[in-house]
This record gives C-alpha cells, sequence and structure tokens, in this order.
C-alpha cells in the first residue's frame, strides 16, 4: 500500500474486497490501484459482480472482508458522505427525484449546504448538452435525457472519481449513442478519474483505457484495455 | 323482544350475542358461496372476539371494584400486546417491535396520564381503562399503517434514496418524502373520523353514554375529548416512531437496510 508520501501514489487502492450475502459469495478478494486521470473498466458478463464491486466502492454496501484506501486513507476512515461525494456515482436507473432539473442538479450541493448558482448550472446543463432545460420537469424527459440529468447531477458535487454503473444499459440505441458522446466529452474537459461497469465490449473499447475483467466474483484480468479484450475473445 | 322473555342481564347478553353471531353467519356462507377464501379467518375472528370481549366483561366486572393504580399495569399489558400486534406484519423493519413499542407508550402513555391528571378524563376505573384502550387501539392501527407504508415506499423508492445517498445527503433528508408520506397515511383515518363526528358516525362512547341515559349535548362534548385524545395520541405516536424508524433502516455507514426483492 502506498502512501501519500510515495512518487506515484495511487488514488484508489482495492485491497481484498469481498462481499456475501447469506453465505453466498459474490466478490472475492479483489485487489486492483488506480491512478489518478486514469479511466478503468470493471467488466465481465452479468452476474460476474460488477455492480457489487461499483456498489462497494460507493460505500453503499459493507465489504464482508478488504478495504478500499482513497489516497492512502482507509475508505472506513472518511465520512460516508464526504466519501460519496468524493466518488460520484451514477447509476443504471437515473432515479431522479420528482421535481425540476435544476432542483435535481442542485440536490447534492444543497444536502451539503453550499448553493450552485446559475452560472455553475449552466455550465453543468451546457456539459451535458442541456441548455434551456433547467426549469423543465424531470417527468417528461426522455431516457437519454434523464440519464445526462443524472450525470450533471453527479458532476454538481465535483467528484474526484466518477464511477459509472452501466450508464447506458436501460436506454435505446439513439439515447445509449448520445449519453456515451457526453460522458466522453466531460472525461476529456476535466481530470475525472472514472471507472465503467459495462459488459458492452464496443464500448469499454471507446471509453476505456484499461479492463478489470470479472468472472464470479473474482477478478481473472487487469491489463490494457485491447489486450485484456482480446486475450477473452480468444478462450 | 328477547327483553320481554329473559330477565337475567346476563343470558339476556348471551342471547343478544348469539342473535348476532347467527347474522354474523350468514354473512359467512355467502362468502363460502362466493368463493372469497374468508371462512377460516372470519369464524376464528368472530370466536376471537366474542370470547375476548366476554372475558374481558366478567374481568372488569371484579376490576372496577379495584384500586385506582390497577389501571397502569392494565394500560401497559395493552400497550405491550399493541406493540407486538403491529409488528406481525411488519418484520422487514429493524427493531420495529422497540419502536413500536415507544411510539404506543410516547403517545398513548403521555396522554392518558394528563388528560387523567388534569381530570378530562374521569379519575376512577370505568373511564379511564376504556377510554385508555381506544387510545391504545388508535395509536396501534396509525403506528402500524405508518410503518407498513414507510417500508413499502423504501422498496418501491430504494433506487431514489440510494441516488440521494450516493450523492452525499444525509438519511435523514433522502427518506423525508416518504417519511411525510407514511405519517399522512397513518393519520388521515383519524382526521377523516373527526371531520366526519356526528354526521357519518356516532362513535361508541357517546353511543355508550346515550344509551345509559346521559345528557346527549355532555355526551357529544365528551366524544370529543375521546376523539381529540385519540388524535393526540395518534400525532406523538406516529411522529416518535418515524423519528425512531428512520433511523433504523439505515446502517451505521448510512446504507440503506431495506431493499425490493429485485435487487441482485
Amino acid at each position: 500500500m502506498e502512501s501519500n508520501g510515495n512518487k506515484h501514489p495511487a488514488l484508489l487502492s482495492v485491497e481484498g474486497l469481498g462481499y456475501q450475502v447469506d453465505g453466498q459469495v459474490l466478490l472475492s478478494d479483489i485487489n486492483f490501484e488506480i491512478s489518478a486521470g486514469e479511466r478503468i473498466a470493471i467488466f465481465g458478463p452479468s452476474g460476474a459482480g460488477k455492480s457489487t464491486l461499483i456498489r462497494l466502492m460507493n460505500r453503499l454496501d459493507e465489504p464482508s472482508s478488504g478495504t478500499v484506501y482513497l489516497e492512502g486513507q482507509d475508505y472506513r476512515q472518511i465520512s460516508p458522505r464526504k466519501l460519496r461525494r468524493r466518488l460520484g456515482m451514477v447509476m443504471q436507473q437515473p432515479n431522479l427525484f420528482p421535481g425540476s432539473v435544476a432542483e435535481n442538479i442542485r440536490f447534492g450541493p444543497t444536502a451539503q449546504g453550499e448553493r450552485l448558482d446559475d452560472a455553475r448550472l449552466s455550465e453543468l446543463l451546457s456539459g451535458v448538452d442541456l441548455e434551456g432545460f433547467a426549469d423543465r420537469d424531470v417527468a417528461k424527459l426522455s431516457g437519454g435525457e434523464a440519464q445526462r440529468v443524472n450525470l450533471a447531477r453527479t458532476l454538481a458535487n465535483k467528484p474526484e472519481v466518477l464511477l459509472l454503473d452501466e450508464p447506458t444499459s436501460s436506454l435505446d440505441q439513439a439515447a445509449r449513442q448520445e449519453v456515451e458522446e457526453t460522458i466522453l466529452s466531460v472525461l476529456e474537459s476535466g481530470e475525472v478519474t472514472c471507472i465503467l461497469v459495462s459488459h458492452d465490449r464496443t464500448q469499454v473499447m471507446r471509453m476505456t483505457d484499461r479492463v478489470l475483467s470479472l468472472k464470479d466474483g473474482r477478478l481473472i484480468a487487469d491489463g490494457p484495455a485491447e489486450e485484456v479484450l482480446n486475450a477473452q475473445s480468444m478462450d | 323482544m328477547l327483553s320481554r322473555w329473559i330477565d337475567n342481564q346476563i343470558l339476556l347478553g348471551a342471547a343478544q350475542a348469539g342473535v348476532t353471531m347467527a347474522a354474523a353467519l350468514i354473512v359467512v356462507a355467502l362468502t363460502i358461496r362466493l368463493r372469497l377464501g374468508l371462512k377460516k379467518d372470519i369464524l376464528v375472528g368472530l370466536g376471537r372476539g366474542l370470547v375476548q370481549i366476554v372475558a374481558v366483561g366478567f374481568l372488569l366486572t371484579l376490576i372496577f371494584s379495584a384500586d385506582l393504580w390497577i389501571s397502569i399495569p392494565i394500560i401497559l399489558v395493552m400497550i405491550i400486546t399493541a406493540g407486538f400486534i403491529t409488528v406481525q406484519r411488519i418484520k422487514a423493519i429493524p427493531n420495529a417491535l422497540w419502536i413500536s413499542l415507544a411510539g404506543i407508550s410516547a403517545g398513548a402513555g403521555s396522554v392518558i396520564l394528563i388528560m387523567t391528571l388534569l381530570g378530562v378524563i374521569k379519575q376512577d376505573l370505568t373511564s379511564i381503562i376504556p377510554i385508555g384502550s381506544m387510545m391504545v387501539y388508535g395509536a396501534m392501527n396509525a403506528n402500524a399503517l405508518m410503518l407498513e407504508r414507510f417500508h413499502s415506499e423504501l422498496v418501491s423508492h430504494g433506487g431514489q434514496v440510494e441516488a440521494g445517498l450516493a450523492l452525499g445527503a444525509s438519511p435523514e433528508k433522502v427518506v423525508g418524502p416518504y417519511a411525510r408520506r407514511a405519517v399522512t397515511a397513518a393519520m388521515i383515518p383519524n382526521i377523516n373520523g373527526l371531520q366526519s363526528l356526528g354526521i357519518v358516525w356516532i362513535p361508541g362512547a357517546m353511543s355508550g353514554m346515550l344509551l345509559s341515559g346521559e345528557n346527549p349535548a355532555y355526551a357529544g362534548f365528551y366524544q370529543f375529548v375521546v376523539s381529540g385524545s385519540i388524535f393526540v395520541t395518534v400525532g406523538i405516536t406516529v411522529i416518535i416512531s418515524i423519528v425512531l424508524v428512520r433511523k433504523q433502516v439505515f446502517s451505521k455507514a448510512e446504507q440503506l437496510l431495506i431493499h425490493s426483492d429485485e435487487k441482485q
């Protein structure tokens, strides 16, 4: 485990992470490190434990074993609210709150007693290609628009790491492409480290540089995206 | 008609209950005919209801001659039983029994005590026990409704709750809308009851006073005392319970502990 004082400290370090429910092992002994600015994919078939892993990283569930270090600090020593703001999560479903787009985007800052000003709101909406949508009722948004609001809502907290849990899996082809392009443009415009959960090989190739491959709750490969995916296609 | 043939009051009561039971059996026959699958529940309900209330009647004749302090253990037994009945249908909420006992005790216990000390409820067993039982009963139903609604709101809106947590919000903030809906749902029957008092229905306390020949105007005031006290009881109970339960559905690390069956 590298500390803050090391030359190339890991931003995130996952050590021996495991999770089981009612005796059923969903994730076992996961170890990897991520440096700032990396874009990695957690890849694997349904039931491999991808979403379980990303939920553990956001500490929405409690690991049965192991832990995660954020800049060398055990994440159990960081208050869950601070941790979740630093590791912003975009879930499969937008899960927007009833109300306007602006209210949704302001939710995170308001929850910590801050005010998101109009200029920043416009900037966030522009970043997800939804200019002029601030007063729109979220009930009237398309699936793709709702997911882009979800992304902007997470970005409003200025997270250091973006955890994307299959953000396009519930969308049709056209919406999928538009959300994917939005995420790519957000990643290219900032210095956000990104962890993408996906079972879509093409998406993983397009959006990430490194792949962690999971199978039956175990990490079976960790390397450059092309190398890992090619090796798996030959299996 | 029955009273012309039967002089003994106990035998008259038994005969009246018998006629009521016969009428209820007609409904049972109809449910069998309509294949509603309620036969067992209704028969058990009718049997238990008759035995319990008659047994209590006999018990009260003994209790009413005792000292006033006996009302304390009696009300306590009612509260504890109400707590256990509440959690029969709400097993998924951690510590539901303790939450229910705290809520019902705080609601019913405080109102019974204060109203009795102020003399709003007459300081005799024939008033404290039946009126106290109405408050405990009202608290039990409201508490059960609130817990059930809160649980189902969390199950159906688990995604939004976790989205709020993932954005760094406090558990209290993310469950706020669902807690408010649960409290509202629990209080609506009681509010409806107050609004319709005297127009749609004449509740038991006033009916009993009228049957025993009390002044109808005084009976009206007293009925409001009872209904208003039940409303206060319900309000305190559900507010105490919701404050307690919204902490219980999260772990110390602020993780939602209630999930739908579909969660992977």
